[in-house]
């Protein structure tokens, strides 16, 4: 099969651009080297919206970001992925860093960053009572949010393969030839050939312009440390609350999640591994210390994990985005780091038009539904609406997660989906099964089996993430 | 809407136990909710024996304990719906709950017993640094897998924390073929009972190190292994014992904790050391007419006392349906002295006329020390013990007599003496 576009990795960014390259006549690829969609950093970063004021005037991160933050709550809605329009507040401990926050505000102006306002102690302490007793004054970024970035990725994936995109998964780009016009590559699940190639590989992505003779792609991998509280405490504060950017990123913030968590993280540490998400003692210490500094009742006692993510930083400090200098077939996609997310929607656009555009008079796809397909959640059900969703199915009367309510009928859906689980990870992320208190301790074992039933397999062969994270070995004696 | 006199959520020892003794006591209409698909909890995956001991006088397996209570159930004529989950009860004691068969549920019941039981403390909650890789599961996760799946979840061993389960899994595991390195636990002494550690490790050469634990795992697709290191005394890790061991499986045996979910939301006050609702000497907790009972009240190391103490709940619920028990209500306080960490009940109501036994568990290890019950200043009671241990749950015994003498202005404590 030869494609129009192939789409090298299925994060956030490689989602969108499918869905986004899913409006027009053309054959598309989604290619991923591990078992699931969201597998780098798509899964584990801060999940935050931002507003637009960080980046420097006159970047892609600064254009696109505010473009991004503008569209995340209508794209979010259309694929029922949860957003909340919380607001930012960067806060200042000192008139030094209220020094910082106009010089963020000043720059947000400039950057067309609407809804921005420099903020009083008091008023602070007012909005966020919770917050530590010597914050001086605030930057309130009122267009900032939360999204659950997965689940962006996993409904972006869905809607794509619904408007035709192929999703490929455990398909891992080995090299790349190109041919009359053409790129033939070789991966892990055989020959793919592609017109063009949007590299968006993430902390692989250098990796992959490589395979054509590019090695303008230069990346830093930064690892960043996080917990999440329980949902006990998750109203701790209701903006997402960061301190003072230094020039190894936004530092530790403290904000609620989607799901009503307290998040709290990221560390920033430059490392060597492209795929070591391991925490370290170091890192967690780090996290408790600063969070603390903003809100000094936050408690890893409450904590129900911890997690590690990894950023894919550009040397040249902004997104690489664009035609490659040696092959213009092939667009790069890399240094995604924040506000990647972000901007992802705005980056969708940005590379489906460069591909449009190179193209030439690519027709519209005119069967296109880029709403997502119906996600039953039974624990937003109103009584009404659980007795009839278990009357047609009555699957949806079964709890098996449940410290968060989730249901056997929305786990064989979340396996059943367009590009869908295949894993228990994949049903975590899809369901939320196996994300609560108890961590998948009563339920992991039933999800392992209705993932074994579903797939026509024996539980032994069912991972927890793909590759050999198998849970279960032979049968016992 | 259904209507019933009594709703046990949790269909386990303590539910069972509790539902029978409310029958027994008169109770007409009651109905057992069970999450699972079979009455019995916890105790189904429980394949070893020592349960029953106390109880019924002699040595039973989990499922056989659980066995006989089945059967008594079966034998009356309370309703039973299992594969059931309660999602909420309401401040007027409705409560809702959602199976398959019937679809969403709405009770209205005069009592509740709230038996939930516990569940484990999860990785997360432990601040292991390190991958995310498969192999690392709780100890009762391993035991459904191994007993009840017939699948073996690992075969290279560690195990964090020596709570019963974990020590039972390392036999289990052991007995299974699967090599067993080593149980870690944080703690200069087991939090587990002596007899496990004996059956369970001395007997199988299954090392036990005391103020260990595991500071980082390793592998990113399957578990290859995890460092361990010796704590100092303000339980943090000394970098220089620091130990690199290969395995596939890490276990974690590291507390449970009460399932009081449903217990929050309708508001009912929780004791911060239990875990558990704050509860009178039937096991009343504060919102009328719901009760509590087994580990979802305080975490019991024995079924036997889950059982009896159940039936304290069943009397506790019935006398409340049927408006018999004391006819005046004068709480007192009961009060942890001396090591002693939490007291179970909270409170007593010293007009009730009985004796009442209240539950302990002291903070750290005793040796040679007494055990003395205090009531106004006076000394009810001192009792000799050779050992007291954090895993092994205590009583004492308030009279009836000295209960009758109390005022609302008296004060009950329990302490120890060296």
């Amino acid at each position: 099969m030869s494609y129009d576009v192939a789409i090298i990795g299925a994060g956030v960014i490689g989602a969108l651009t499918a869905r986004e390259l899913s409006k027009y006549r053309l054959n598309v690829a989604l290619l991923e080297a591990t078992n699931d969609v969201a597998m780098g950093a798509s899964k584990a970063n801060s999940g935050i919206v931002h507003a637009g004021f960080d980046a420097m005037p006159g970047t892609l991160k600064a254009e696109l970001n505010v473009k991004g933050c503008a569209m995340m709550p209508e794209l979010c809605k259309t694929l029922s992925v949860p957003y909340k329009n919380n607001g930012s507040l960067v806060v200042a401990f000192s008139e030094e860093e209220m020094e910082t926050v106009k010089e963020l505000y000043n720059r947000g102006i400039k950057n067309g960053v609407p809804h921005m306002k420099i903020i009083g102690k008091d008023e602070l302490k007012a909005m966020e009572p919770n917050l530590a007793d010597n914050v001086c004054g605030a930057l309130d970024a009122q267009s900032a949010g939360i999204v659950c970035p997965y689940e962006l990725t996993i409904a972006a994936t869905e809607n794509a393969v619904t408007n035709g995109v192929e999703f490929k998964r455990n398909c891992k780009v080995t090299a790349i030839d190109f041919n009359n016009g053409e790129f033939t590559l070789a991966t892990t699940a055989g020959e793919v050939k592609a017109k063009y190639i949007i590299d968006a590989a993430g902390a692989h992505s250098d990796e992959i312009a490589k395979m054509i003779g590019d090695e303008s792609v230069k990346l830093v991998i930064r690892r960043g440390e996080y917990f999440i509280l329980d949902k006990a405490v998750g109203n701790t504060v209701s903006h997402t609350v960061f301190q003072c950017p230094t020039k190894m990123g936004k530092g530790i913030l403290v904000s609620p999640t989607v799901d009503g968590n307290l998040l709290i993280g990221p560390t920033a540490e430059d490392i060597e591994d492209k795929d070591d998400t391991s925490t370290t003692p170091e890192g967690l210490k780090t996290v408790k210390t600063f969070s603390v500094k903003s809100c000094p009742s936050v408690s890893t006692r409450n904590a129900i994990t911890s997690f590690s993510g990894l950023r894919a930083h550009p040397v040249s400090d902004d997104f690489i985005l664009g035609p490659s200098k040696v092959n213009a077939q092939f667009i790069h996609a890399s240094g995604i780091e924040s506000p990647g997310l972000s901007s992802a929607p705005a980056i969708a656009e940005y590379l489906a038009d460069i591909i449009t555009k190179a193209m030439g008079g690519v027709e519209k796809n005119g069967s296109f539904n880029g709403v997502r397909h119906d996600v039953f959640r039974f624990r937003h059900a109103t009584d009404e609406e659980k007795k009839a969703a278990i009357e047609k199915n009555p699957a949806y009367g079964r709890i098996i997660c449940r410290c968060e309510t989730i249901t056997e009928g929305e786990i064989v859906d979340a396996i059943k989906a367009p590009a869908g689980a295949r894993d228990v990870d994949g049903v975590k992320r899809r369901t939320r099964a196996g994300m609560g208190r108890c961590q998948g301790g009563f339920c992991g074992s039933k999800v392992v089996e209705i993932l074994a039933r579903e797939l026509g397999t024996e539980v032994n062969t069912i991972t927890k993430f793909g590759g050999k994270s198998n849970i279960l070995f032979d049968k016992t004696k | 809407m259904l209507n019933y006199d009594l709703v046990v959520v949790g269909g386990g020892p303590a539910g069972m136990a509790a539902a029978l003794k409310a029958k027994e006591c008169g109770v007409e209409k009651i109905i057992i909710l069970e999450r699972a698909e079979t009455l019995g909890g916890i105790l189904e995956q429980c394949i070893h024996t020592g349960f029953g001991l106390h109880y019924f006088g002699e040595e039973l397996s989990g499922p056989e304990y659980a066995a006989k209570f089945i059967a008594e159930v079966a034998e009356t004529d309370i309703d039973v719906k299992t594969d059931t989950m309660v999602l909420d009860i309401s401040e007027t004691n409705l409560v809702t709950a959602v199976n398959k068969a019937d679809g969403l549920l709405k009770i209205q019941a005069k009592a509740i017993v709230l038996a939930m039981g516990c569940r484990e403390r999860p990785r997360g909650a432990l601040e292991i640094a390190g991958t995310r890789a498969s192999g690392i599961m709780t100890a009762g996760t391993a035991q459904k897998y191994v007993n009840i799946d017939g699948y073996m979840p690992g075969k290279k061993v560690v195990i964090l924390g020596s709570g019963d389960i974990g020590l039972i899994m390392a036999r289990r595991m052991t007995l299974e073929g699967a090599e067993v390195k080593v149980v870690c636990e944080l703690m200069p002494y087991s939090g587990g009972l002596t007899r496990n550690i004996v059956q369970c490790l001395n007997d199988f050469n299954i090392p036990l190190r005391l103020s260990t634990t595991v500071v980082e795992t390793h592998g990113k697709d399957r578990l290859e292994g995890v460092t361990i290191a010796q704590v100092d005394e303000h339980l943090q890790p000394i970098e220089s014992t620091k130990e690199y061991i290969e395995c596939d499986t890490l276990m974690l045996s590291v507390g449970l904790i009460p399932e009081n979910e449903l217990t929050k939301n309708v508001g009912i006050g929780i004791d911060r050391i239990t875990n558990g609702a704050v509860v009178d000497e039937m096991r009343m907790t504060d919102h009328p007419g719901v009760f509590a009972c087994g580990n979802v009240l305080h975490v019991h190391d024995l079924v036997d006392y889950v059982t009896l103490e159940s039936q304290i709940a069943g009397e506790g619920a019935a006398n409340y349906i049927l408006g018999k028990g004391s006819k005046e209500t004068v709480y007192v306080n009961t009060t942890t002295g001396n090591g002693v960490r939490y007291l179970v009940p909270q409170r007593v109501n010293i007009k009730n006329e009985n004796d009442v036994k209240l539950y302990f568990r002291v903070g750290r290890i005793f040796k040679n020390a007494k055990v003395v019950l205090e009531c106004d200043g006076e000394i009810i009671s001192s009792k000799k013990k050779v050992k007291l241990a954090p895993g092994e749950m205590e009583n004492v015994i308030i009279p009836a007599a000295t209960l009758a003498k109390m005022t609302k202005d008296s004060s009950i404590v329990v302490r120890v003496e060296e």
